[in-house]
């Protein structure tokens, strides 16, 4: 087992790495503009008190190793320094509260795709070539095309007209589970629908790959049912793959959860991205893009932990 | 109610595409000579069908002042008026006539579209095929710097960017283009990697051949075919990321007609019932499904692949 461990560990402190590095070019990614940043956000009319305000509040009058040291443990103990947009408010106390609500969406969906895109996958597989796999294949290619918003203003469209579905996710403090449930299942089933497509194309990919393999076709010709053969010798094996499409699907999440959140006016970090970024509120953007980011990596982390387990001959290796 | 409709809608959709689909290849097939034409015949209906739309959007980007009924800037009348014979679909929430501006968007938003994806294309393909082709610290420090740069989701990234340069169309395709050729630059290094080993490569070497001659002369030609079937899924992606920041409000700004920002603009009218905003959007899932369609069919014949 020692090895196994070892083997974590080393994922584990190159994520970190990688998290460092990462850090590093979302801070740096300010010094890539030419001249002053406080002159540049406030444009050519500013007041020089207002130049000077920023500067002061940005420490740019600090050499840009300092400055990301300070930044760096600031952010270690979960303080983001304050809001440029929003005089002196601390940014950590604007992300805490929507924080919450994106996690809530991004689980609230990939409960909904992970076991739809997984079933369909795997009878995609089994019933490869027929009528359904034809249908659910382009339907799922053109799902991919389409951009998110314009899966969401459709659901708009057809569910909230109707009646069924609030198309404005406000989420008050005070509401409970099925209440919270019940308003983004809107965002969510957008999210969903999004992802699903992906993650059962890979899945059908993922299976149809092994099917191919000696000892499917030898289970076949002791004269096994197909559904045993996928599920007790193919399943067992594509346990790698198909973690790795998961995982892939719900950093893809991270992504798409920015323009739904626009979409339904959903109280989440994406919106408050957004916003940020025409106020050019650069701290805001920074810490958020630093968490999107963190997400991104920890979870292709986790993919590459869960496939080496899942395979015998990395854990048994002589 | 409405959701029969919409089926019923989808459904006389699809009848029309596969017939128009139909029609593209039996025309195709007759106005082409030699392989073109048996390339053709074989083509399965989506690939006609995708090849279709996307001469129908050229001709319209094309044409686009000639097809359009009112200039693409000037209000013309009051806000949100319903679809009438003059102005067919309405006008919008300044009073601009909505299918001019559909015109011109197809001009101004699939060619930013294209201009980003070949910017993507120049700079992460030519720094690829020299990574793979000089080798050593240089293929060592660009790997690494893609590695790390891939590891920012790239909406994020883009996200990140424009907050610093600001939102203006030349730092939109730059920003964009720069974080797409990171992909390019994996893909082309990848297959480079493959033809650098080759004996002719070495042949050329030794016959003491430079750098530039060697890229272009040897590796490119050898790469060209998965670097083209790239260059549509990368259209798809940038074509899509362009429009998701056009409608954040962040990408091509206002006055310049463009179909994301068209569908944030007259969002509200979905929540009374109107499907008018919903036609720019669906304009943009059309092409990516087209694109998408065209470039599938043409791995299928690059793979050899029959199962």
């Amino acid at each position: 087992m020692a090895h196994v461990w070892r083997m974590i560990a080393q994922r584990l402190g190159l994520g970190l790495l990688t998290l460092f590095v990462v850090s590093v070019i979302i801070f740096g990614a300010t010094e890539l503009l030419p001249g002053d940043f406080a002159q540049a956000v406030l444009g050519q009319a500013a007041t020089p008190e207002a130049v000077a305000a920023i500067r002061r509040e940005l420490d740019l009058d600090q050499p840009v190793v300092v400055r990301y040291t300070n930044w760096l443990f600031g952010v270690l103990q979960g303080d983001f320094g304050t809001s440029l947009a929003q005089r002196g408010r601390p940014v950590s106390d604007m992300i805490l509260s929507r924080l919450g609500n994106t996690f809530f969406l991004a689980i609230y969906a990939a409960a909904m795709a992970v076991p739809l895109a997984l079933t369909l996958g795997i009878l995609v597989a089994l019933w490869r070539n027929s009528l359904f796999d034809r249908v659910a294949n382009s339907t799922a290619l053109s799902a991919i095309s389409f951009p998110e918003f314009f899966v969401a203003y459709i659901l708009i469209f057809v569910l909230a007209q109707g009646g069924y579905f609030p198309s404005m996710a406000r989420m008050p403090a005070s509401a409970d589970l099925g209440e919270k449930l019940y308003r983004a299942f809107l965002p969510a089933l957008t999210l969903t629908l999004v992802v699903t497509a992906h993650m059962m194309r890979m899945t059908r990919a993922a299976i149809i790959n092994l099917l191919s393999s000696p000892y499917i076709e030898m289970a076949r010709l002791k004269g096994m049912r197909p559904s045993r053969v996928i599920v007790h010798h193919a399943l067992p094996n594509a346990i790698a793959p198909i973690a790795n499409v998961v995982a892939l699907n719900l950093a893809y999440l991270i992504t798409g959860v920015v323009v739904v959140e626009v979409v339904f006016v959903y109280p989440g970090l994406g919106q408050l991205m957004v916003d940020s970024v025409s106020r050019r509120d650069i701290p805001v953007v920074q810490a958020i893009a630093l968490i999107f980011a963190a997400a991104y990596v920890l979870l292709n982390l986790a993919a590459d932990v869960i496939s080496t387990l899942s395979n015998p001959r990395l854990m048994h290796r002589k | 109610m409405t959701i029969l409709t919409f089926f019923i809608t989808f459904a006389v959709f699809l009848a029309v595409s596969i017939g128009a689909a139909w029609g593209f290849r039996a025309v195709a097939t007759t106005l082409t000579r030699g392989t073109m034409q048996r390339a053709l015949r074989t083509a399965p209906l989506t690939a006609c069908f995708g090849m279709l739309v996307i001469l129908i959007y050229l001709i319209i980007a094309l044409l686009a002042p000639v097809i359009a009924p009112f200039p693409e800037r000037a209000v013309i009348g009051s806000q949100f008026m319903p679809w009438s014979s003059t102005h067919w679909l309405g006008t919008d929430a300044l009073g601009r006539d909505m299918f001019s501006r559909m015109i011109y968007g197809t001009r101004n938003t699939v060619g930013i579209a294209f201009a980003t994806t070949a910017l993507a294309f120049l700079i992460g393909s030519v720094l690829g095929l020299l990574a793979a082709t000089v080798g050593g610290w240089l293929d060592q420090g660009l790997s690494r710097l893609v590695d790390v740069l891939m590891a920012i989701p790239s909406l994020i990234f883009a996200l990140l960017l424009l907050t610093i340069f600001g939102t203006s169309i030349l730092t939109l395709i730059v920003v964009i283009a720069v974080i797409d050729s990171t992909r390019v630059f994996r893909l082309s290094r990848a297959v480079a990697e493959g033809v650098v080993v080759m004996d002719y490569i070495e042949a050329a070497r030794l016959r003491g051949e430079g750098l530039w001659y060697l890229i272009t002369r040897e590796i490119l030609p050898n790469v060209t075919a998965p670097l083209v079937a790239e260059f549509g899924l990368r259209f798809c992606f940038v074509f899509l990321s362009i429009s998701a920041l056009s409608f954040l409000g962040l990408g091509i700004q206002p006055p310049t007609a463009d179909w994301g920002s068209m569908v944030r603009e007259n969002a509200t009218l979905i929540t009374f019932g109107d499907i008018t905003p919903l036609l720019p959007a669906g304009a943009i899932a059309l092409l990516t499904v087209a694109v998408n369609f065209v470039v599938d069919w043409q791995l299928y014949r690059a793979s050899g692949l029959k199962e």
